[in-house]
């Protein structure tokens, strides 16, 4: 493996025949930059529809009210559902062994926020501490709401980053005064959140401070829990369908609304949205994987042909060599020697050609299913020395066939 | 240097068996030149594989300075090769990717010779039989007189006991023939054991003894008087 001369007489082999080590290196490298390729977009589109689906948390159950459609127990249609602070608490103490964080909300859509001379209109809403899990926001600067903002009723705000970029541009805003519908409140924390702008552009504050502030005696627009996960995903979809059924039928009961009205009170339950994604992702994955592993076959069939070919074309020059006094495994060392160099050589470069296309043309895509197209290198390498064994092992038998024929035979061939 | 006793060749074709070789017996000093003779089908391509170990022999002994052939693997059969015959063909044989430096070089590289010295080495020979201006041309560049030297240069290269040559001159006219036959007798008179095989009886004639072969059996063994080739030219 390592005798010079032995390479040398390889290199000269394969420089004499440049077109033939030309094809055989570009149908090896053009299957892996395909391949690479490929991978690179299937993981760019799981990517993309991942993180479209991350912009909340993933197991939430939020319950919403509307206008009742049915008469029921002799109260007429068209009423409209209040939650209340005791419906959220209520059910929060029932089903708290199976929930993790929980919280109500209420909302003031498009109040109007004053920063000394700059204003702006977003979204405010009353929240728990718990609110940020769901939401699935991420605080780069200060904190989000604690407990003792709520025991204590604090006078604080949680603001998105569009928020803080549009009323304070560079300054920092921890600790400086916003004032909504002229209540000031100080900002602790500014978050982001992978909902993008729509969901950076709100201020989040204590429950009972909104509550307190904008005259919502104790009203809620919608609550909020994230159901408990187990180790199996299929469980805890089931919990999660169960738990939902049992609050949407609580809700109704508590506020007299027919059981099948859907109107009136609308549930929410994410886990089961989550399970559809996650099986079309899963889905995604095997038909790249199954295109891929086609894509691999389609190579080793590839290069074994061409070794069977390149075996097939040198017959006579083996019955040359072996006239000459080659042994025959130094024949076929020798023409195994030379497949392997190529085939490697051309996979890397494949390999890195695909690696620089995805690297360049990756960050260039703007589309929110596919993002960053990348390829596990160690997936991509397993491939290239696939290839390489399999090429190896698809050239090593005719040319042990040819290098067992009797030279006299060889050497008519023509 | 060549002891051939009973040799028997046999082929088999499916159903039939075609008996080549029925028991050859002959024997050669070092420094003959001997042609073998004969209709085709009379088994001296046969025998002379045999010699060239090419092909095995199904019975009989054959030895080679003082070497018993037998029980061949492939690696004894490689390593004799190289160390006691040099192989001329009909059709020359050389690889046609490489040059006729490179060609004269190749059975060097399997006795383990450095490359430098390889070279050296093989243009000597390629000097010796007057090519040294195409030591860099490859064979689809060179006259098939030219080709068969080249041959016989390699032949010559890995300093062999015995050349074999099969029908040198079968693809040339006879102006090249006489050449090459010339080279092979200036070979010869530096000492070097030379058997060819051939059909045409003028070639025959430049050798020093005619083997006649017919119907797998040695039918007629005599010396004869060289004629030296430039008497023809």
């Amino acid at each position: 493996m390592f005798d010079i001369e032995r390479w040398q007489e390889i290199f000269e082999t394969l420089s004499k025949n440049r077109l033939r080590t030309f094809l055989t290196g570009l149908s090896v490298a053009s299957g892996i930059f395909i391949l690479v390729i490929l991978l690179g977009f299937g993981k760019g589109i799981e990517n993309g529809v991942t993180s479209e689906f991350q912009r909340d948390a993933v197991n939430y159950i939020s319950v919403w009210t509307g206008v009742t459609t049915k008469e029921y127990k002799g109260m007429n249609p068209g009423r409209f559902i209040q939650l209340k602070n005791h419906d959220f608490n209520m059910l929060s103490d029932k089903y708290a062994e199976y929930t993790e964080e929980k919280s109500p909300s209420y909302f003031v859509w498009g109040a109007l926020v004053n920063y000394k001379n700059q204003s702006g209109n977003y979204r405010i809403q009353g929240v728990l501490p718990g609110y940020q899990v769901v939401e699935n926001a991420e605080i780069i600067n200060g904190r989000f709401l604690n407990d003792s903002d709520i025991s204590e009723i604090r006078k604080v705000a949680v603001i998105g980053n569009r928020l803080k970029l549009d009323l304070f541009k560079d300054e920092d805003p921890i600790g400086k005064q916003i004032s909504i519908f002229g209540i000031n409140l100080t900002v602790i924390g500014v978050f982001v959140d992978p909902g993008g702008e729509r969901d950076e552009a709100r201020v989040y504050m204590p429950i009972n401070t909104a509550q307190l502030a904008f005259n919502g005696n104790d009203n809620l627009n919608s609550l909020w829990w994230t159901v408990k996960m187990s180790d199996n995903f299929d469980d805890a979809v089931a919990l999660s369908d169960r738990l939902s059924q049992n609050i949407e039928s609580d809700v109704k009961q508590m506020h007299t609304v027919a059981p099948d009205d859907t109107g009136a009170v609308r549930i929410f339950n994410t886990l089961d949205e989550a399970k559809k994604i996650y099986s079309l992702i899963d889905k995604i994955k095997a038909v790249f994987w199954f295109v891929g592993i086609g894509t691999i076959i389609a190579g080793i069939v590839g290069v074994g042909n061409i070794m069977l070919i390149i075996v097939r074309e040198r017959t006579k020059e083996i019955g040359i060599r072996k006239a000459l006094g080659a042994l025959p495994m130094s024949i076929v060392g020798m023409i195994l020697q030379e497949a392997v160099f190529v085939t490697m050589f051309a996979g890397l470069f494949g390999l890195i050609a695909g690696l620089g296309l995805l690297e360049l043309v990756g960050p260039q895509i703007e589309s929110d299913f596919i993002k960053y197209p990348q390829v596990n290198f160690n997936i991509a390498l397993t491939t290239v020395f696939l290839l390489v064994f399999a090429g190896a092992l698809a050239g090593f038998i005719p040319a042990y066939r040819a290098a067992k024929i009797k030279p006299v035979i060889a050497l008519r061939d023509e | 240097m060549i002891q051939i006793k009973d040799l028997h060749k046999s082929y088999h074709m499916g159903n039939n068996s075609l008996h080549v070789l029925k028991g050859i017996d002959f024997e050669v000093k070092e420094g003959e030149l001997v042609s073998i003779m004969g209709s085709s089908g009379s088994g001296k391509s046969t025998l002379l594989n045999i010699l060239g170990m090419l092909d095995e022999a199904d019975s009989g002994s054959y030895t080679l300075d003082n070497v018993p052939i037998k029980n061949l693997n492939e690696k004894l059969a490689a390593n004799y090769r190289n160390k006691f015959l040099g192989f001329i063909f009909q059709s020359f044989n050389l690889i046609n990717y490489k040059s006729a430096l490179d060609n004269v070089a190749l059975p060097l590289y399997y006795q383990g010779i450095k490359r430098k010295e390889r070279l050296e080495r093989a243009a000597h020979y390629l000097d010796k039989v007057g090519l040294t201006d195409w030591s860099g041309h490859l064979p689809s560049e060179l006259s098939g007189g030219q080709k068969q030297r080249v041959a016989i240069a390699r032949a010559l290269a890995s300093e062999p006991k015995v050349l074999l040559a099969d029908e040198p001159t079968g693809a040339l006219d006879t102006t090249t023939s006489y050449g090459v036959m010339e080279l092979i007798q200036g070979i010869n008179d530096e000492g070097k054991t030379i058997l060819v095989v051939t059909h045409e009886h003028d070639i025959a004639q430049m050798t020093k003894r005619i083997v006649n072969l017919k119907d797998g059996v040695i039918i007629d063994d005599k010396n004869i008087n060289q004629v030296r080739t430039p008497q023809y030219v």
